[in-house]
């Protein structure tokens, strides 16, 4: 793997959603947006966009997305800028009865 | 063979029943475990096994997911099946309604929070938007109700295309005479006494459901208020007299016999459990009239709730009448509501219940 290489990892809720794929990689992504990553990783498996983002392009409250460990919405969402080589991980928020 | 079939949307997911004979069932499921599934529609249209579910994941949000073979086996769309179009700058919330359309056997309608309805040409693949009803200029106060702000009924009129009638709560009624073109609301003779200034205002009611009778009578229950339609909706009278108690959620109407019609009274707003703590149905022969109980095998000591779209009919004959409650059980009775047995129980709250007869 490239280290420019961007690793998507997906939690296994979704991973049943794709066969079973536990993460995406997407080439030459350094310093894109998260949103731009997303766009990217989700173009062959449309539906984890609808899963992750709802229509307005928006992370679902309840998602949360990691880059190299750093919360994005901490950050500037999905406008968080995606270093060379990045983990990012999509999680499924701690919440929910 | 026959085989009846109930679908028990709850809060954690769908479970399905099954009988021969209506008196013994099995029981599968759940479906979508962990997801909510608000809204449930049997497509039986020119002899199919469809079954419709809105669902949604508190993590993935919402979606429709579709069964071509009577519930065993599902999927959605990788496109999002219903969305809101961009320039509303609107994301769907939640699928409160499924209706198969009548008239044309492709068409299934959506009812959704935030308040909209959707028409599908393609058996609920895909969804658009009903301009006519977004761009109504009352949309920006229709007012959420407890549990959201949503068209949660869609009535369309068999043999009449044209003519479609969707409530809201807490918008009430609209009637639309263009196939959805354009709508008014028409809400006159219902009280919305939340509103002290004008009880009787021309929209904002908090109508919960609303039946069609085989003969076009409308019957609605509504948040403190049972009425019925003679005229298409056009105006409303009170049938609550005889009634244990005005308040309740849900409201059916006999598929074959006229002016048969059941609601499942609730105490009051302020007190959401049985009248008396029995669980029980009031039964009308005669549009509303007259009420009588029928709670022969429900519980008494009960303190739970039947929530709007939690009761169905079959098309059997006699009609099987199914009750799911939000402690979780579901009753079954296949003699019209003379008597009821439980078919599930330990269920979550159960927030949908559809019944058709397939094979």
């Amino acid at each position: 793997m490239s280290t420019t290489t961007t690793r998507v990892i997906l939690p296994g809720l979704l991973r049943d959603l794709v066969g079973g794929l536990p993460e995406i990689e997407v080439a030459g992504s350094a310093g894109w947006t998260v949103g731009a990553l997303l766009d990217e990783a989700f173009r062959e498996h449309r539906i984890l966009d609808g899963k992750v983002r709802d229509e307005r392009g928006v992370l679902r409250p309840h998602v949360k997305v990691f880059v190299n460990g750093e919360d994005v919405s901490r950050g500037a969402g999905l406008a968080t800028a995606v270093p060379a080589g990045a983990r990012v991980h999509i999680i499924n928020a701690v919440s929910g009865g | 063979m026959v085989e009846t079939i109930v679908a028990i949307g709850t809060r954690k997911g769908l479970w399905i029943a099954r009988s021969s004979d209506r008196r013994e069932w099995s029981l599968e499921g759940p479906h979508f475990l962990m997801s909510e599934v608000a809204s449930v529609a049997f497509d039986t249209r020119a002899g199919r096994q469809g079954v419709l579910a809105g669902v949604k994941s508190w993590h993935w949000g919402p979606t429709v997911q579709v069964s071509r073979d009577a519930g065993r086996t599902w999927s959605e769309s990788a496109e999002r099946a219903l969305a809101f179009p961009g320039d509303t700058d609107t994301a769907l919330e939640r699928v409160w309604q499924l209706t198969p359309d009548p008239n044309d056997e492709e068409v299934v309608w959506a009812g959704v929070e935030p308040h909209a309805l959707f028409r599908s040409t393609d058996r609920g693949e895909s969804f658009e938007l009903v301009r006519g009803l977004w761009d109504h200029p009352h949309r920006p106060q229709w007012e959420p109700g407890f549990g959201g702000g949503a068209v949660h009924t869609i009535v369309p009129e068999p043999g009449a295309p044209e003519r479609m009638l969707v409530a809201m709560s807490a918008g009430g009624v609209y009637r639309s005479a263009d196939a959805g073109a354009s709508w008014e609301p028409s809400n006159p003779g219902i009280r919305a006494y939340f509103m002290p200034d004008n009880e009787y205002p021309e929209f904002g009611q908090c109508v919960h459901k609303v039946a069609r009778g085989v003969d076009g009578e409308l019957f609605a229950q509504n948040h403190k208020g049972v009425y019925r339609s003679g005229d298409g909706g056009a105006t409303w009278d009170s049938i609550a007299d005889g009634l244990p108690t005005d308040f309740g959620f849900t409201i059916l109407a006999h598929p074959r016999r006229p002016g048969v019609v059941w609601n499942v009274p609730v105490q009051d707003d302020g007190e959401r459990i049985p009248p008396g703590t029995q669980l029980q149905l009031q039964r009308s022969d005669d549009s509303g009239r007259t009420w009588r109980q029928q709670a022969q095998g429900l519980p008494d000591h009960s303190y739970t709730c039947v929530l709007r779209d939690a009761a169905a009919l079959d098309a059997g004959d006699p009609v099987g009448i199914y009750v799911g409650t939000r402690n979780g059980d579901v009753f079954a009775s296949a003699d019209e509501g003379e008597s009821f047995t439980r078919i599930a129980t330990q269920l979550p709250d159960v927030l949908v219940v559809r019944a058709a007869q397939v094979g």
